[in-house]
């Protein structure tokens, strides 16, 4: 389907879903996508199960990183939360590395980033937001309605600024998600396409060498450049989360 | 004119945005410079603020890129 109108460079055609493990696989629609989220999962216990192992008063690399990461994420929900952030701790933990993991996968080849498809993301930011609902109503019972009416607000504005406050508590959805997969796919689709400029340039003969050889120094800052982004979304997926816990448990 | 090239069209004219994308990081950047000018113990706490303004404005440009891809292929 991308074929048409991109002169020849098939950008999308990297997220195409096979099943994987075989005809087991095949029989349940078992693909490499899921296959990569099993993995992320594993990863992620094991780093935590597997660093925190030895429990020594100087840690070694893995288990520097394993409190590292424990450490980050837990001043992240009480800065942002407050103390009540230390209940919603574990949630937000496993919602990053899950991420972070699916992310940083990515940019290995061979691997494929799950999080590049908006299925997986939008499921994500559901879980996130029905959470959010739920905190809040559990936490003010009916009184949480109050958070679409900010205080102060003449009541001849009332219904607009209702209106406009329902609109952006839905649109989370949309932003949460859509950020998450146009930035992987964003990136895979800019790393296919100097990669297929390399190939076509390489094919030109003498002449195509040096563009060629540009775009694969293109390439190869555009890897960097997305192991920064992968980190980042992931970051930001984490502390969005952490802004709408506290907009659930303060209103506002 | 025909579907194919409107749709060409379309996708060219959707990148617009990335104007008001350019604005906002140069507006992050420029007061990041700025503020770490006024005061350097501030610039840890300073840069993290901006690398997060920074992601939430190039998500800005991407949901231009989802659409223009929308318009493209499906």
């Amino acid at each position: 389907m991308a074929a048409e109108g991109s002169g020849g460079i098939d950008a999308l055609g990297q997220f195409q879903l096979h099943t994987a493990l075989g005809p087991l696989g095949a029989s349940v629609n078992f693909t490499q996508s899921n296959l990569m989220m099993v993995i992320a999962g594993l990863l992620v216990m094991g780093l935590v199960w597997v660093g925190m192992k030895p429990r020594a008063l100087v840690p070694g690399r893995l288990q520097a990183a394993a409190e590292l990461g424990y450490e980050f994420i837990l001043s992240m929900c009480v800065d942002t939360i407050g103390q009540e952030g230390r209940r919603y701790f574990p949630f937000v933990f496993t919602l990053f590395f899950f991420i972070l993991f699916g992310n940083l996968m990515g940019v290995f080849p061979l691997l494929f980033t799950f999080t590049s498809h908006i299925m997986v993301t939008l499921a994500l930011a559901l879980t996130v937001f029905i959470l959010v609902t739920v905190v809040g109503l559990k936490e003010h019972g009916l009184h949480w309605f109050s958070y679409f009416m900010p205080e102060g607000i003449p009541k001849l504005l009332a219904p607009l600024m209702v209106a406009i406050e329902v609109i952006s508590y839905l649109s989370r959805i949309i932003s949460l998600s859509v950020r998450l997969f146009a930035n992987m796919m964003a990136g895979h689709v800019m790393l296919e396409v100097f990669g297929a400029f390399i190939v076509m340039l390489g094919g030109l003969g003498f002449l195509g060498y040096f563009p060629a050889a540009l775009s694969l120094g293109v390439n190869t800052l555009l890897i960097g450049f997305e192991l920064l982004v992968a980190t980042l979304q992931a970051y930001v997926f984490a502390v969005l989360t952490c802004i709408y816990l506290h907009d659930a448990v303060h209103l506002h | 004119m025909d579907v194919a090239s409107a749709k060409m069209l379309g996708a060219g004219i959707a990148m617009i945005a990335l104007a008001g994308v350019g604005i906002g990081m140069g507006t992050i950047f420029g007061s990041l410079v700025s503020s770490v000018a006024r005061n350097p113990a501030a610039r840890d706490r300073v840069f993290g603020l901006a690398i997060l303004g920074f992601a939430l404005t190039e998500a800005v440009a991407l949901y231009a890129l989802v659409i223009a891809f929308i318009i493209l292929f499906v």
